[in-house]
């Protein structure tokens, strides 16, 4: 895939809502919250396939995809996105989401690859911080390299 | 004191915020949840004297202020109707079963993503949904499955259905009529509110005006057939869980319904013909006062429309019913058995409030669906509010006090600066159309959000209070993979044995009505008891209405 362009210093994110579930007032106020951080957000809207939001993401050149799932189709869409990244062979953009998701599914998401998955009454500035430090250093070590 | 009262004062004192310097305790603010300024203390100065007993009226009497029945819980407690369903037909129906032994008062029924959007179980876009988030019904077997064992004349039941609502509701008619029970015996309530779903909960399929018209159609064929139904729940709970204010959560509400109004009467009903099975459905969330004030400012300006705008006479028209759920966005996720708590001083809200049915949240809704043991302790919750607190031994026991009624009058006054906005922008549709509610809900939301984030607003066990949890403490109930799978053989079953000449033939009337001016309740019917399904009839209108897209706003 293509280089990414290092002279913008910041992070890109792209936020998704998966799956039939409209509940999409928290992934708003996400990201109003790291667009305020400063970061620069793309929000999909609602009810995108993972291979939309996997083909947004690479378009976009984000350094992350953020996901919201409170439907408990959760076991089924991570996956999902994690095999069209793999299909598409990307391996610089981290996935991470939240919603509805129980601690066992929780564990297993996040064994499986999803770099973190936060449940409701998560503090924003915890999001915000694991964004910064987690997704943003890819674009870190591409500009150490 | 005692040894253990000491260390409970130490504890206490520990938890207690620090004490602020002079300044900064001058600086608080003492507002509700929706930012609504409250004064240190309420006198008669703060109630119009000469305008209290009009603004009042009697229990049972114009303007409803205080309740719609002269007795209220006195002669006839709310109904429990406790939302339920998961998995497939089968597995819902046995949590009826347990509901019904356990004497709930009415079925509601929850339907899984894919069925309220409107899609089978087997389409490419229900992938991983299918019983999720409630029951997943495909076709009318789906639906005989479901109430195996109830007599359709014995119960009343909810559904919580919207833009699909035609298809479930003939469902259940075709059921009654394999049942040998009469229409007109039928008792209970669609959602059918697709309004607030473009404006809050999102679960949309065609535009804004086929899908009026659709709700229309309904209002009529019940006024015709089905008398007793309520076609629809005219809903503010999901407008206020997308993080709206009290005041706008009303004004909004109410304005969904008096369009859904002004839609009949263009139809050619008589406003009291169709008025008396209009009823609402309001959240109970955490401000006890706020929440009280609001029910009571819901039934004076509804009265007062209804009235003058509408010029509705039978009593019943002008009386507000509503159901009340309590707030799942007020749930935690940290401390869990806290929202226990939550939720019994949310309920006793809507209760103080004059709710005529109620539901409470289990309290482990913000990790799945309700397991048995937190959806008993939910239904326990409102018969200790009935049985043993003794609130429903008066009607309207807070009515005159200073405070209540001046935030009755308070959010009455906000919520008719509202109405008449909306009405200034040409109507709730354009409002839709134009964002106008989005963007209203939006600033709220973000303003609590901050208020939360900052500390100012705490939340028990989320930004104070807080414990190490390790692992989680409550069980769960999860749904198997494997109810996809059945539910989708399920379905091609139903395909392969039905007649499938019959169901062209069906869709295609469906397609001509909708091209006209019928009403297309009779030709879903018509496709429902060939066994359609709800992608199959969905489909068809789609193909003639098209589907709404949302512009994403943030």
């Amino acid at each position: 895939m293509a280089e990414k362009d290092t002279s913008n210093k910041k992070i890109r994110v792209l936020l998704a809502k998966p799956g039939l579930d409209g509940h999409d007032r928290g992934i708003k106020v996400i990201a109003t919250a790291l667009r305020d951080a400063g970061m620069e957000v793309i929000y999909t809207g609602l009810r995108q396939t993972p291979e939309t939001i996997v083909n947004a993401a690479i378009e976009e050149d984000v350094d992350g995809i953020g996901v919201s799932i409170l439907s408990g189709a959760h076991m089924t869409l991570f996956p999902a996105i994690l095999a069209q990244l793999k299909k598409q062979g990307v391996d610089d953009i981290v996935l991470f989401g939240g919603g509805i998701v129980p601690n066992e599914d929780k564990e297993k998401l996040e064994k499986a690859g999803v770099k973190k998955v936060f449940t409701p009454g998560a503090p924003i500035v915890e999001i915000i911080d694991f964004v910064r430090n987690e997704v943003g250093r890819n674009r870190a070590d591409e500009k150490i390299m | 004191m005692s040894e253990k009262q000491l260390q409970e004062k130490k504890l206490q004192e520990k938890q207690a915020p620090k004490p602020k310097s002079a300044p900064e305790a001058k600086a608080k603010r003492f507002c509700t949840i929706s930012d609504v300024e409250i004064n240190r203390l309420y006198t008669a100065d703060d109630i119009d004297q000469s305008k209290l007993a009009e603004k009042l009226g009697e229990p049972g009497e114009p303007p409803y202020t205080r309740g719609i029945h002269r007795d209220m819980y006195r002669s006839r407690g709310w109904t429990m109707r406790q939302f339920a369903g998961m998995g497939n037909a089968r597995q819902t129906n046995e949590r009826y079963h347990y509901l019904l032994a356990q004497k709930t008062g009415g079925l509601s029924v929850a339907f899984d993503l894919p069925t309220l959007m409107g899609y089978d179980s087997d389409h490419a876009n229900s992938l991983g949904e299918v019983g999720k988030c409630g029951v997943a019904i495909d076709t009318l077997a789906d639906f005989e499955v479901l109430f195996e064992g109830i007599a359709l004349d014995g119960v009343s039941t909810s559904m919580t259905i919207n833009s699909p609502a035609s298809i479930l509701f003939a469902m259940y008619l075709a059921l009654a009529e394999k049942q040998g029970v009469a229409w007109d015996k039928l008792r209970g309530t669609l959602q059918n509110d697709i309004l607030k779903e473009y404006i809050a909960q999102k679960e949309w399929i065609y535009p804004p005006r086929p899908s009026v018209r659709l709700i229309t159609d309904l209002v009529e064929f019940c006024v015709k057939e089905a008398p007793q139904w309520h076609p629809i729940s005219i809903s503010g709970y999901h407008i206020r869980e997308a993080g709206s204010t009290a005041a706008q959560e009303l004004a909004f509400t109410l304005a969904d319904g008096f369009c859904y109004t002004e839609e009949a009467i263009k139809r050619g009903l008589d406003v009291d013909s169709f008025a008396p099975r209009l009823s609402h459905f309001f959240n109970a969330h955490s401000d006890f006062f706020e929440e009280i004030a609001k029910y009571r400012a819901a039934r004076r300006i509804y009265y007062k429309i209804m009235k003058e705008r509408f010029g509705a006479k039978s009593e019943k028209s002008l009386k507000l019913k509503f159901h009340t759920q309590t707030a799942g966005c007020s749930l935690t996720a940290q401390q869990p058995e806290n929202n226990i708590v939550r939720t019994a001083i949310q309920g006793l809200s809507a209760v103080l409030g004059g709710t005529q049915s109620l539901h409470t949240n289990s309290m482990d809704e913000t990790l799945a669906l309700p397991s048995d043991k937190a959806a008993l302790i939910a239904l326990r919750t409102q018969q200790v509010i009935a049985e043993e607190t003794g609130v429903t031994n008066t009607v309207d026991p807070l009515g005159g006090s200073y405070f209540i009624e001046a935030l009755t009058d308070k959010i009455e006054a906000e919520a008719m600066a509202y109405l008449d906005e909306i009405e200034e922008r040409g109507g709730v549709i354009e409002c839709v159309e134009e964002g106008y509610f989005q963007r209203e809900i939006s600033r709220a939301s973000s303003r609590y959000q901050g208020e939360v984030e900052s500390g100012e607003r705490k939340i028990v066990g989320v930004n104070d209070y807080v414990i190490e949890e390790t692992g989680p403490s409550i069980p769960v109930l999860i749904i198997d993979r494997e109810v996809e799978e059945e539910q989708v053989k399920l379905l091609q079953k139903v395909r392969a044995e039905r007649d499938n000449e019959r169901i062209k033939s069906a869709l295609a009337e469906l397609q001509a009505c909708a091209r006209g001016d019928g009403n297309t309740m009779y030709p879903i019917l018509d496709a429902v008891r060939a066994y359609a399904s709800v992608g199959e009839i969905c489909d068809a209108l789609r193909e003639v209405w098209g589907e709404y897209t949302e512009p994403p706003v943030i």
